[in-house]
């Protein structure tokens, strides 16, 4: 029987920071633009996050961060990620995110930013264009 | 967020209006609104400063004093912190408002793997008894009180500050001190909860509790109806939450044996005030007036000053905009002049670029002056409640009240506030309300002045100078984690092992008992015990709560 | 993506490793052609896992009681595998899969694998594939394999194809008993649990659903069914329920019943199997298309009524 291939993304809350009103917000976008959203809510650690991505093979990591840190979970998680062999993983991050930094992120390996305010739109298209 | 739905026919007239809360708007009211309404004068509205406060708690509101107003401090150390505090101090500030960092908020050391990259980022760094002497060395506590932005772990930052004092020669009778200790709005729109639901209000009860015994001076809850909103509820559901949330509270105090009329008039609110401005407005008078209407039928509080629904209305972040941030500061004034209307005791104000960074001294600068100019300029101290007695303002107040308790019987028909939150039933409404107003946002079935909605946008559209500036974020201090952590390696080093032993298992007996946690908590913190070995008992003793779905 | 030629993706998979696991069973949601050879390569090791099935409405709290079992399975030193499965949305065809958020404490535990999956228009959430998938877990080693599911009415027939033991959990509902325990479920559960015991009617539900139970009649080959009262948020009667799985197991060993089980599970699979194949390879071909194309229009414009065009194409495809 045939299955359809489906976008899998995890999104996850790294760290401590609890406002995650964005990180829901988007999982029901990304549901209403037919991805299947593992969603492993807050205060994750980065083993928790990546252990989570083995087991589900997702497709795409979605980061939710608010707190500044981004730099330094970024190129933590790439380097773990590579560790664990979720290199053909995609990583994509959102949040409170400064543009300047978004080169930064890009040259880590990060495939898609998505700094406060993006329309759903653009984020599904983002997500979706890590496929072409 | 918070923009009335507007449809308009083909010339451009307003042909409906439907406010967040669901209250439809006509073009024009009169006195026949009033009186389909059942609108009665004595127990709707009455007098400013009597019951059911309406129009104010007090006579002449801002005629006899002006709002306050309050600034939010937070810094990596506690020796900058105190530096900070003598500072505000000198400059007449009569009241400090604490912030502490995510790892103290979650009730871990500064140490902690999960503390990585957190110390002293967003508030100040407490580790034990010897921070919280640093910060406040020197303050007069019996003069200054303090506002602490703490929930989880509200009960050890009161014991901890308890202890300070009584170090410092101070008598606990004397100090006064502010836990924001709502955990149920962490629950629902913030997110910095530890433990399940029940025990999370077993500790809230624990404190008030204790605050009546031995802490006459403090102020045990500031129930935040503010983060809920900012959530994705709407101003009804803000009110009826917060008061859902506020009788979750009283009940398990009152469970105790204990009178609600000891210990309700030291509740205080913290409410939002973005949004449409006639809403916001019916919202807060109806809310003053359902809050004393509550006390007395439910509780049977009778004392005038006990039934005030006393707090800040402020803030009003989830208004503002990235797109054009200028507009923020028109923003922030109509807001404010809301508040204002309102009869506001306390407030704040979003600073223009607050998408951007934390406030600038210029930014922060504005938001006082808009405030100040409300109060001296432009005339909102000349009389109390302006608007009482206008055919829509009371129309719409009936209207508010009726909504508020709507949603407050929700609450009630799913089992109360705990088992709402237990089962996400809050959480799934809110955050779907959330999604479906973003998805209004950008497709423009909601405006916002300045946003353009992505159909409407043109790719290849010149500059016309708004452009987004980027945000600031503050760079981190290493530094502040160092010298967090080895001041805890200092005080572990130094203090009597067998007292923080026994401390801490005094601690958790009571917390596997049903007795108040708190007296154990001021021994620990007196032994020295660290923010994460007490909450480490706590863990232990209640578990870590998992979140209900919120889809 | 593993190679079903390299052994050493096989030998992964034996001991244990999760990544590989899990890649194998990504390639049988994608249908992947490589599937069916490692699965092949697998089966013999499957076939040890005693399989429990966790079913009931939306929102009785089967993600909190499996995370309950978990934890009391794991202190037995057993090692769980957990498949959950959550409804696709009809209009977008997305899902959220939320249920891992109440296990994932658990999620770094070695002897512990949860993997979520969309329903994908199956009707009741399982499919073949969730079997597939137990096949992946059952021979990477895991004792226990736990399938969660929504159980709208037919959910639980699903189920029957892939347990060998059924819990079946309700809550109180307010007045009439229990919610959603229809006389279907009635018959495929071995074990009723009413969850959130907390409430006041919850002794009511219990007794309500023990009477129906006895209404019935069962084989002696057949545990009668009890009904356990959890509080799963606080861990409240989980231990029994995890105790009476077992004992339900020990049981269906002791008196053969699971080995006939496990025949009609593997009888069930393969005739599954064979159906899918067999409509797979029948549309694939391009002749057929064709037929069927034809045929279609044929019907539109009335020379032909459904049902004469459907035998025609039957009996040319079986060559008859």
């Amino acid at each position: 029987m045939k299955t359809t291939n489906k976008i899998r993304v995890l999104i996850a809350k790294p760290g401590l920071d609890g406002h995650d009103k964005g990180a829901k917000v988007v999982a029901l976008a990304l549901r209403d633009a037919g991805m299947e959203v593992i969603y492993s809510g807050l205060h994750q650690t980065l083993d928790q996050i990546i252990e989570t991505a083995v087991q589900e093979t997702v497709d795409v990591i979605g980061l939710s961060i608010m707190s500044g840190a981004h730099l330094p979970i970024c190129e933590k998680l790439v380097a773990m990620m590579k560790e664990n062999g979720l290199d053909g993983v995609h990583l994509s991050v959102g949040g409170v995110i400064p543009y300047q930094d978004i080169p930064k992120l890009k040259k880590m390996g990060v495939g898609a930013v998505f700094p406060g305010g993006t329309s759903f739109k653009k984020i599904v298209t983002g997500m979706n264009q890590l496929f072409d | 967020m918070g923009v009335a739905k507007y449809i308009k026919n083909e010339r451009g007239a307003v042909t409906e209006v439907t406010y967040q809360s669901g209250i439809k708007v006509k073009p024009v009211y009169g006195p026949q609104d009033l009186e389909q309404a059942g609108f009665d004068y004595n127990n709707d509205l009455g007098a400013p400063g009597e019951f059911p406060f309406t129009r104010s708690l007090h006579p002449e509101s801002y005629r006899s004093r002006a709002w306050t107003t309050r600034q939010y401090t937070g810094f990596g150390t506690p020796e900058e912190t105190n530096k900070r505090f003598k500072l505000m101090i000198a400059n007449g500030q009569t009241g400090l408002n604490v912030a502490f960092d995510l790892p103290t908020q979650m009730g871990y050391d500064s140490d902690h793997p999960l503390a990585q990259g957190e110390v002293g980022r967003v508030g100040m760094a407490i580790d034990s008894l010897k921070d919280f002497e640093t910060a406040f060395a020197g303050i007069p506590l019996d003069r200054i009180g303090s506002g602490l932005t703490i929930n989880a772990v509200a009960t050890i930052m009161m014991a901890m500050y308890q202890a300070a004092a009584e170090k410092f020669g101070f008598k606990k009778e004397q100090i006064s001190t502010t836990p924001q200790n709502d955990i149920l709005k962490e629950m629902i729109g913030r997110g910095a909860w530890i433990f399940p639901v029940e025990h999370g209000v077993r500790l809230v009860g624990d404190s008030i509790e204790y605050a009546v015994k031995e802490l006459p001076r403090s102020n045990p809850v500031s129930i935040c109806g503010y983060h809920i909103r900012e959530s994705g509820a709407t101003p009804a559901q803000e009110i009826a939450y917060g008061f859902s949330i506020a009788k979750a509270y009283i009940d398990d105090v009152k469970d105790r044996g204990i009178d609600p009329s000891d210990f309700v008039g030291r509740f205080s609110f913290n409410f939002n005030v973005y949004g449409n401005l006639w809403e916001q407005i019916a919202k807060f008078r109806a809310a003053r007036k359902l809050w004393a209407k509550m006390l007395r039928q439910d509780y049977g509080v009778t004392d005038k000053k006990k039934l005030w629904l006393r707090g800040l209305f402020g803030g009003g972040g989830s208004g503002l905009t990235k797109e054009q941030p200028e507009n923020n500061i028109m923003r922030g004034a109509y807001y404010a002049l809301g508040a204002a209307l309102s009869g506001a005791q306390t407030t704040a104000l979003c600073s223009f670029d607050e998408a951007y960074t934390i406030p600038t001294p210029r930014s922060a600068l504005l938001s006082l002056r808009t405030l100040e100019m409300l109060m001296d300029e432009v005339g909102l101290r000349d009389t109390v409640d302006p608007l009482a007695g206008s055919y829509f303002i009371e129309t719409l107040t009936l209207q508010m009240e009726e909504k508020i308790v709507e949603e407050m019987k929700e609450v009630e028909k799913w089992g109360g506030m705990v088992k709402s939150i237990s089962n996400g039933f809050v959480q799934r409404k809110v955050s779907r309300q959330a999604y479906e107003y973003e998805k209004g946002l950008q497709s423009g079935e909601y405006r916002k002045v300045g946003v353009i909605p992505e159909g409407e946008r043109q790719e290849s559209a010149e500059s016309d100078g708004t452009e987004k500036s980027d945000v600031e974020l503050h760079e981190y201090n290493e530094e502040w984690a160092k010298h967090s952590i080895s001041s805890l390696k200092e005080v572990r080093r130094t203090r009597n092992d067998k007292a923080v032993k026994d401390s801490l298992k005094a601690l958790e007996r009571a917390a596997k008992g049903k007795d108040n946690i708190m007296p154990c908590l001021v021994r620990c913190c007196h032994a020295y015990a660290t923010v994460g070995e007490m909450t480490g008992v706590f863990r232990d003793v209640f578990g870590e709560w998992t979140e209900p779905d919120f889809y | 993506m593993p190679n079903p030629d390299d052994i050493r993706n096989i030998e992964d998979i034996r001991s244990g490793n999760k990544l590989s696991g899990a890649r194998l069973i990504q390639l049988i949601e994608k249908s992947d052609p490589r599937a069916f050879k490692l699965l092949k390569a697998l089966y013999p090791d499957a076939g040890n896992a005693f399989i429990i099935g966790i079913t009931g409405a939306p929102g009785v709290g089967k993600s909190t009681l499996i995370d309950g079992l978990i934890e009391t399975f794991r202190e037995m030193d057993f090692k769980v595998a957990v498949i959950c499965v959550d409804p696709t949305s009809p209009y977008s065809g997305g899902a959220i899969l939320g249920d891992r958020l109440r296990m994932q404490r658990h999620v770094t535990d070695k002897g512990v694998f949860i993997r979520s999956m969309a329903s994908r228009g199956h009707k009741g959430g399982l499919s073949r594939t969730t079997k597939d998938c137990s096949i992946v877990l059952d021979a990477m080693g895991y004792d226990i394999i736990i399938i969660e599911s929504v159980g709208a009415g037919q959910a639980e027939f699903d189920m029957i194809k892939l347990a060998h033991s059924i819990g079946v959990v309700s809550i109180p509902g307010a007045g009439d008993g229990i919610q959603a325990v229809k006389a279907g479920i009635l018959e495929t559960a071995d074990i009723f649990i009413v969850n959130k015991s907390d409430r006041p009617d919850a002794d009511a539900a219990a007794e309500s659903l023990k009477m129906m139970v006895n209404m019935r009649s069962f084989p002696q080959t057949q545990l009668l069914p009890k009904v356990y009262k959890t509080n799963a948020l606080d861990k409240t009667g989980i231990k029994a329920v995890a105790t009476a799985f077992l004992s339900h197991l020990k049981f269906m060993r002791q008196n053969g019943e699971l080995t006939r089980k496990k025949n009609e599970l593997e009888r069930v699979y393969f005739q599954s199997l064979l159906e899918d194949l067999v409509m797979e390879k029948v549309f694939e071909s391009m002749a057929v298309s064709k037929e069927v194309e034809a045929a279609v229009k044929r019907i539109g414009s009335h020379e032909i009524n459904p049902i004469s065009a459907a035998e025609e194409i039957a009996d040319k495809i079986l060559g008859v």
